[in-house]
């Protein structure tokens, strides 16, 4: 398990055999984008994995964070990995739809009112 | 002339300052009694401003300043975002900007992929400024302040 910490965002890995699960929390701007992709790029980079990406404590993510996973999306597909987003939540969500990324990207939304 | 309260900061050309602007537009939204969708489109709609100054308002060796202006009117607000730190005069610069097209002024601002676009979906309106460097203005309306817009007591407001 690695773990990196700026300011307003924090990413964990857990890591399975064929299972990658990284772990979001906090906000996805300009500011702390760069910090996500630089734990996201090896995992997609690595052919045939599983890697779910949890945006449950995600609650606000602008342009930034979608170009993050514009990027994770492509190297996915070029390494034979699969790269979903899971738990994101509705203002997230939106996001995604309203740039119609939702259509290109595999992404659960988080259950409405949570996962208590 | 509508009277408006006007509020104007400015913050050093660097992404860790968005947050900051963000985290005052929720305020004052906030005081304005947006509603929380409301103030959370607005949150992305400064990111969105603010991110395209710090990234192509200035050379990577040279150090700028962004400006922010909001402009607090009874029904709405208007937020300025412009990339070279001289003060402005909203009047004065609302005078000069057209409605915002798709073809010049933009393509500065198109680089920063889906940022514009998001402007555009969560404001009301958005016009672009590119005579002192970018600036971006953009309103969106407080409908809580409003009738129900399906009521016909809609038209007594003004």
């Amino acid at each position: 398990m690695t773990e990196g910490v700026i300011m307003n965002l924090s990413v964990r890995i857990n890591e399975d055999s064929n299972l990658k699960v990284l772990e979001v929390s906090g906000e996805i701007d300009a500011y702390t984008a760069p910090e996500l992709k630089e734990s996201l790029m090896p995992l997609v980079k690595e052919s045939g994995k599983q890697i779910e990406v949890d945006l449950e404590d995600v609650q606000y993510m602008d342009s930034t964070g979608l170009g993050v996973f514009v990027s994770a999306l492509k190297a996915s597909k070029e390494s034979g990995s699969h790269f979903t987003l899971k738990n994101v939540q509705e203002r997230v969500c939106r996001i995604f739809e309203i740039t119609g990324l939702s259509e290109i990207i595999d992404i659960k939304a988080a259950i409405r009112g949570g996962n208590e | 002339m509508e009277a408006f309260d006007y509020i104007e900061m400015k913050v050093p050309a660097k992404a860790e300052y968005i947050g900051v602007m963000r985290l005052t537009l929720s305020g004052i939204a906030n005081r304005m009694s947006f509603s929380y969708d409301a103030i959370e489109d607005l949150k992305v709609a400064i990111s969105e401003a603010v991110t395209n100054a710090v990234e192509h308002a200035y050379g990577e060796n040279e150090s700028g300043e962004i400006t922010v202006g909001f402009g607090l009117y009874e029904d709405r607000i208007e937020i300025m975002v412009a990339d070279r730190g001289g003060s402005f005069n909203l009047e004065e610069v609302k005078s000069e900007t057209g409605p915002y097209r798709s073809d010049e002024p933009v393509e500065k601002i198109r680089e920063g992929g889906f940022g514009l676009f998001l402007i555009e979906a969560l404001m009301d309106e958005v016009k672009i400024n590119n005579k002192y460097g970018v600036m971006v203005i953009m309103t969106k309306y407080n409908r809580e302040e409003e009738v129900d817009m399906d009521d016909d007591q809609v038209s007594t407001i003004q």
